[in-house]
């Protein structure tokens, strides 16, 4: 095929002067879009990326204890490091102790290994009684601990600056003392627990909120006008309704002098002096969960259904299909796209949900997200909270992706 | 033998509200084989008599009988009858293949006998090789043969369509028209087809039933739906029609004597008005409307040419003819030489057997 070049009027070629015209609109495009992309670069993609950053994040102690972990290079582990270590260690303590910001290094050493904090502190409380030379014995004279070589092993394993031992914590896993990777004694391993009953409650909230929905949408995606439209309202009110509200009526209803305990009462299902604890359990959990996150459901359900002709099913009828095959065959696979959409959705939400756990679920209805701000909160592990949120946002990626994979994202539909 | 009712409706009415009837005391009797189009204007309630017929709505009162059974408490997937849809309703996640063999399956139909009537249908409606093609990836009109095929697939013996060609342009509608003529030629099945548009109906059937306000108002064959009418609804529903507004004044044999509202007097065929002093609507189709008649007729009456519009085959002429300033003249363009020019005065003529005394159409 020849290529022959195509001359606009005024001589230059048609494609350079097509492209002239259009990078004004290219560039009025990147301005139009650029508000929204800083936006959630600022406050997206930036956080997330100090999240997964402070998770591994481990150099605080090493920029505290310079000198300690530079004469530990040299030491093999083995037995009791030689002098220049205890002398680094008294210079860096010293320093530590004028500026009083010791306080720092003792939760990190004392996670590496319980019995760090009075070792430190009282060392620090002699340190100034200290004489040149000879610091090994110093040292050992005022903890016996120093002269115990697992708790230099503990010091010299938190020397890496980056550290993936958060990650391990959340799944109840640690480093013994050779840095090999082991689970938790049985009594500590709370992690995996709390994960299992996320991802349990995030799943049965899905199918209970699937369960509801898809009888309510089809009914909205079939009545005429006029009713679907009230239904729909009643749908949406409670979507419109402030969550903390939603949450507190849910506190109202199921405490247990509460008006459902006093219709079980009243039915006969538990004596009066026995009324079930409907709240600050799994219960609570689940009951509340599953009516906040059932709008999430019915929409997408409603609007994947709204599109399918009654004739359809019409149509399979007179075919001869019983209303069950008909059912089965031809409206519910057309459904699928709903169905993905709703329950990807709900699950998703579902896994990270935070305060309605936090205020209905107590003890043992409380998820992950609740440990999250625990830890962000009260324990001011800020790593570990990281750590389990990164965690958490991987999973949800994993989900889409496994999502992706079996039913395709293309047959998702939101509206 | 040919069941000559194997479709019954008896005196059926249906209503949705309680208060309007939307179909009123329907008779109707459709012979084995038959090709019947319900006709009628939107509303006129054609579709809910298929509907009723299909099962997916009940008669309020009377009964609907398939040959020769009662089938109101039939469900519609017991009935066995094939429908076409006006959105042709093929399940758009299946294949073509598995769109004709969803009636086979159902039916338990072994898979190697279900594939040879599968094919047998598509061969029909000459869409073999279609088989692993989505809904999506064919033209509407390979979707309307789909349909067909798909209505067709499982052998039943009464076949019902709800306007299939409604969505399809006029040249595609043309064609399927005969292809679904040919179709029922063929196989003999019977066929209840709905439809409001006139020339489809006249086209493929062999009787037609034309409905208004719930009601059968001629059921006939096309022919005799267009040359006599029975009613004033039908022959303005039907084709091109003249009227004049009048009242009966004699009546001698066949033939009778209309005084017009203009004044004057015409002669016509009484049909509906058959009394004297009744009122009436008088019918005449425009191409029974001759100018200068060679032949004697009895109607000879003088009239004005108002507008002359070319229409390719023919032209149409509006000409102000005792009063009625909108009858319309059809004059076929082979008849060169003819002076025809707006403003003329020409002679009409035509026979009093074509020009039928209806009742009274309430709106002139």
């Amino acid at each position: 095929m020849s290529k022959e070049q195509i001359l606009s009027s005024d001589g230059i070629p048609l494609e350079q002067s097509l492209k002239k015209a259009e990078r004004k609109n290219k560039l009025k495009a990147v301005l139009l879009v650029a508000p929204l992309f800083l936006f959630i670069l600022i406050i997206y993609v930036f956080p997330i990326g100090d999240m997964l950053f402070r998770s591994v994040d481990d150099r605080m102690i090493t920029k505290m204890l310079p000198k300690t972990f530079n004469a530990m290079e040299k030491w093999d582990g083995q037995d009791l490091p030689d002098e220049p270590v205890y002398k680094g260690l008294y210079e860096d303590l010293t320093y530590l102790k004028q500026n009083k910001t010791y306080g720092k290094i003792i939760a990190r050493l004392n996670y590496e290994k319980s019995g760090f904090s009075s070792l430190i502190k009282k060392t620090v409380r002699k340190i100034n009684k200290f004489e040149e030379g000879n610091y090994k014995e110093q040292f050992i004279k005022v903890h016996k601990r120093w002269g115990q070589p697992e708790y230099l092993v503990a010091l010299k394993n938190a020397a890496p600056e980056w550290s993936y031992a958060k990650y391990l914590k959340g799944v109840d896993m640690t480093f013994d003392q050779d840095r090999n990777i082991v689970s938790v004694e049985e009594d500590r391993r709370i992690y995996k627990i709390l994960w299992m009953r996320t991802l349990n409650v995030a799943f049965w909230v899905t199918i209970f909120c699937f369960i509801l929905a898809y009888p309510i949408s089809h009914l909205l995606a079939t009545l005429p006008m006029k009713y679907s439209n009230l239904l729909m309202i009643c749908v949406l009110l409670p979507f419109w309704t402030s969550l903390l509200v939603r949450t507190s009526s849910w506190m109202v209803l199921l405490q247990q002098q509460g008006p459902i305990n006093d219709l079980i009462v009243w039915i006969g299902l538990a004596a009066d002096d026995n009324r079930p604890e409907l709240m600050y359990n799994v219960i609570g959990t689940f009951v509340a969960m599953t009516q906040i996150l059932l709008p999430f459901m019915v929409l997408p359900l409603y609007s994947v259904m709204k599109t399918i002709s009654p004739s359809l099913m019409r149509a399979g009828k007179s075919l001869g299909g019983t209303p069950l095959v008909s059912f089965v065959k031809i409206y519910f696979p057309l459904t699928i796209p709903g169905i993905g959409a709703g329950c990807l959705l709900v699950f998703i939400l579902a896994i990270g949900y935070y305060i309605t756990p936090a205020l209905v679920g107590g003890a043992s209805g409380s998820l992950i997200s609740n440990t999250i701000a625990y830890h962000m909160k009260s324990s001011l592990d800020w790593a570990f909270a990281s750590a389990l949120g990164t965690m958490l946002l991987v999973g949800v990626l994993a989900i889409y992706w496994i999502y992706n994979k079996l039913v395709g994202i293309d047959n998702i539909k939101l509206g | 033998m040919a069941n000559d009712h194997f479709v019954r409706f008896e005196n059926v009415d249906k209503s949705y509200d309680g208060k309007l009837l939307v179909v009123k005391g329907l008779n109707l009797d459709i012979e084995e084989g038959e090709f019947v189009t319900m006709l009628g204007p939107s509303g006129s309630g054609k579709t809910t008599c298929l509907m009723m017929l299909a099962g997916f709505e009940t008669p309020t009162n009377g009964q609907i009988y398939l040959d020769n059974n009662v089938i109101s408490d039939i469900p519609p997937h017991k009935r066995g009858i094939g429908m076409v849809f006006q959105n042709y309703a093929l399940f758009p996640h299946m294949t073509v293949y598995e769109n004709l063999a969803f009636p086979l399956r159902v039916r338990k139909i072994p898979k190697d006998e279900a594939d040879k009537k599968v094919d047998k249908a598509l061969s029909m409606v000459s869409l073999q090789g279609f088989e692993a093609r989505m809904p999506m990836q064919l033209s509407g009109g390979q979707q309307q043969r789909v349909a067909v095929a798909r209505s067709l697939v499982f052998d039943p013996k009464l076949v019902l369509m709800d306007e299939p060609l409604g969505a399809l342009d006029k040249n595609l509608r043309e064609s399927m028209q005969y292809e679904i003529k040919h179709i029922h030629e063929s196989i003999g099945v019977t066929v209840v087809y709905v439809t409001h548009d006139q020339t489809e109906a006249l086209t493929m059937s062999n009787r037609i039933a034309v409905f208004n306000d719930g009601k059968v108002q001629q059921l006939s064959s096309p022919d005799e739906l267009y040359e006599r009418p029975v009613n004033s609804f039908v022959a303005e529903f039907i084709g091109e029609n003249n009227t004049f507004g009048g009242e009966v004044i004699d009546v001698a044999g066949d033939k009778c004597k209309v005084k017009l509202n203009s004044g004057a007097e015409i002669f016509a065929n009484p049909i509906v008005a058959k009394a004297k002093g009744e009122k009436t609507t008088v019918s005449l189709r425009p191409e029974r409307a001759l100018i200068d008649p060679q032949t004697t007729m009895d109607n000879n009456h003088k009239g004005k040419i108002e507008e002359v519009i070319y229409h390719g085959d023919h032209t149409r002429l509006r000409v102000d003819l005792l009063g009625n300033k909108q009858f319309i003249l059809k004059v076929p363009n082979s008849s060169s030489g003819m002076d025809i020019k707006a403003g003329k005065e020409i002679n009409i003529g035509w026979n009093s057997v074509d020009c039928r005394a209806l009742d009274l159409k309430l709106s002139i």
